[in-house]
């Protein structure tokens, strides 16, 4: 008996509707996030995670109801993130169904975020999400990689590591890493930034941006994932779930 | 024949949409509040729970859930715990170091797993315990688990001869530990049916079709 590797799609959800750019630039629609969502559930996906890449300019509303609807269809577990700036915000998404909400930008600005959710409503629930990438000419961390927010186009200067190990100490039950160097590249997942994080980390770690074939996924629980993540080439039609499934299987990685 | 009723007790935990529409999914009529008298009037009680052991005990005593769930058990009227739901029902909880009395239901502790990544969080295998009727139908399936803290052992012995043994189910996530419980009209998971696909649906469905 062992915990199996969960292989999540990601939904990157504006105004209600799904949409997945190039390194965030250049947005397509994808379709109806209920809809993919009840798609990915019958296909396998072993958890949900939306979002809301318009959360911090426009209304919520929209977003709680997607989740509300999701949640009264789909019956598996439920990420959702952007925009999440109090912790009535996590209470808000939890009570429309949300299962877990992840914090990016706003643990950033108030580390305090993390901890009082964590507090309230417990580590499990909990996501910190951390944009990071390979450090820019004229920034120095220890590890090599900094934060960056705003999809990647602002430095923090913030060691990416130091970050992760900063905020599961605070309280974060998992940490959802995107690689902003690969987000977009379908050229695989950064493996390096994810055996870093491993190496310091205990909490469950989401490998994200990058994945581009049915090769990628393998060498990103070699190096410490437990669970991977994508967007586009399961929007697109690419690559089916269970043929992820089926790559992780033969190289003796329990699936569901 | 009118479709099973059940209550999830609010006492402010989570999220308890997933639970209410699934349980209406497998053919309950639902109510979720935090009235003592729609408890116990139910043919089932669910007792959500998600977060700290301590959080959700003061919260459920609150709500007189302690004495709700000890009354309906008297009159041997089945309840249902989830998660920390589930967890309440032993003796205590110690996180952090914190010791917190539970319900005391059964004997047990609910410490930290032991394990390299914490929480255990995903889908994961059962042992089922043999005659489970909560799992008819559902053997060999992953559930989908997430905690840091569980019963890793159990202890509880039937000297009473009238009495039968409680149902015991085990999973695995760096020891073993006690991932469902069925005794009667108590039964609990440690894991989340509301959040298990079909599998998880089947499994509640089971519990709906013994309230009948």
């Amino acid at each position: 008996m062992t915990v199996s590797i969960r292989v999540i799609p990601c939904l990157d959800v504006d105004e209600g509707r799904v949409v997945k750019g190039v390194n965030f630039l250049d947005l397509r629609d994808a379709g109806d996030p209920v809809e993919l969502a009840a798609r990915y559930n019958r296909e396998g996906a072993d958890e949900l995670i939306f979002l809301d890449i318009t959360a911090s300019s426009s209304d919520r509303s929209t977003m709680y109801d997607v989740v509300r609807r999701t949640a009264e269809s789909v019956f598996i577990p439920l990420t959702v993130g952007g925009g999440v700036r109090a912790v009535d915000d996590f209470d808000r998404l939890l009570r429309a169904g949300a299962d877990k909400v992840s914090l990016n930008t706003s643990a950033i600005a108030d580390p305090d975020l993390l901890s009082d959710a964590a507090e309230r409503f417990g580590a499990q629930c909990v996501v910190l999400s951390v944009d990071a990438r390979r450090c820019p000419e004229g920034i120095t961390t220890d590890s090599g990689f900094e934060v960056t927010t705003h999809g990647g186009r602002r430095s923090t200067g913030i060691d990416a590591v130091a970050w992760c190990i900063e905020g599961t100490r605070r309280g974060a039950g998992e940490i959802l890493l995107n690689s902003m160097d690969a987000d977009g590249t379908k050229h695989g997942y950064d493996l390096a930034l994810i055996e870093m994080v491993r190496r310091e980390v205990t909490v469950p770690l989401i490998a994200s941006g990058g994945a581009g074939s049915i090769e990628d996924f393998v060498p990103a629980v070699v190096a410490g994932a437990d669970a991977v993540l994508a967007a586009s080439v399961f929007h697109f039609g690419q690559l089916r779930i269970d043929e992820v499934k089926r790559a992780l299987a033969e190289a003796e990685f329990p699936v569901r | 024949m009118n479709a099973p009723t059940v209550h999830i007790l609010d006492y402010g935990s989570g999220n308890l949409r997933s639970a209410h529409r699934a349980l209406e999914r497998v053919g309950a009529q639902v109510t979720v509040s935090a009235d003592y008298d729609a408890g116990m009037a139910a043919d089932g009680l669910l007792v959500p729970g998600v977060g700290a052991y301590a959080a959700c005990m003061e919260g459920i005593r609150q709500v007189r859930g302690e004495r709700l769930v000890d009354r309906r058990l008297a009159g041997g009227r089945p309840v249902m715990g989830i998660c920390v739901g589930m967890q309440v029902l032993f003796d205590r909880g110690d996180e952090h170091g914190i010791e917190t009395e539970g319900l005391g239901e059964w004997p047990g502790v609910v410490e930290q797993l032991q394990a390299p990544v914490l929480p255990h969080m995903g889908w994961n295998t059962v042992s089922v315990a043999h005659d489970s009727v909560l799992f008819d139908g559902v053997l060999g399936e992953r559930f989908y688990f997430v905690h840091s803290y569980a019963v890793r052992t159990w202890d509880f012995v039937v000297t009473d001869p009238r009495r039968t043994a409680p149902q015991v189910t085990w999973s695995h996530h760096g020891e073993d530990f006690v991932a469902a419980v069925e005794n009667g009209p108590l039964v609990a998971t440690q894991f989340h049916p509301e959040k298990s696909g079909d599998a998880g649906l089947h499994l509640l469905e089971n519990w709906v079709r013994s309230l009948a």
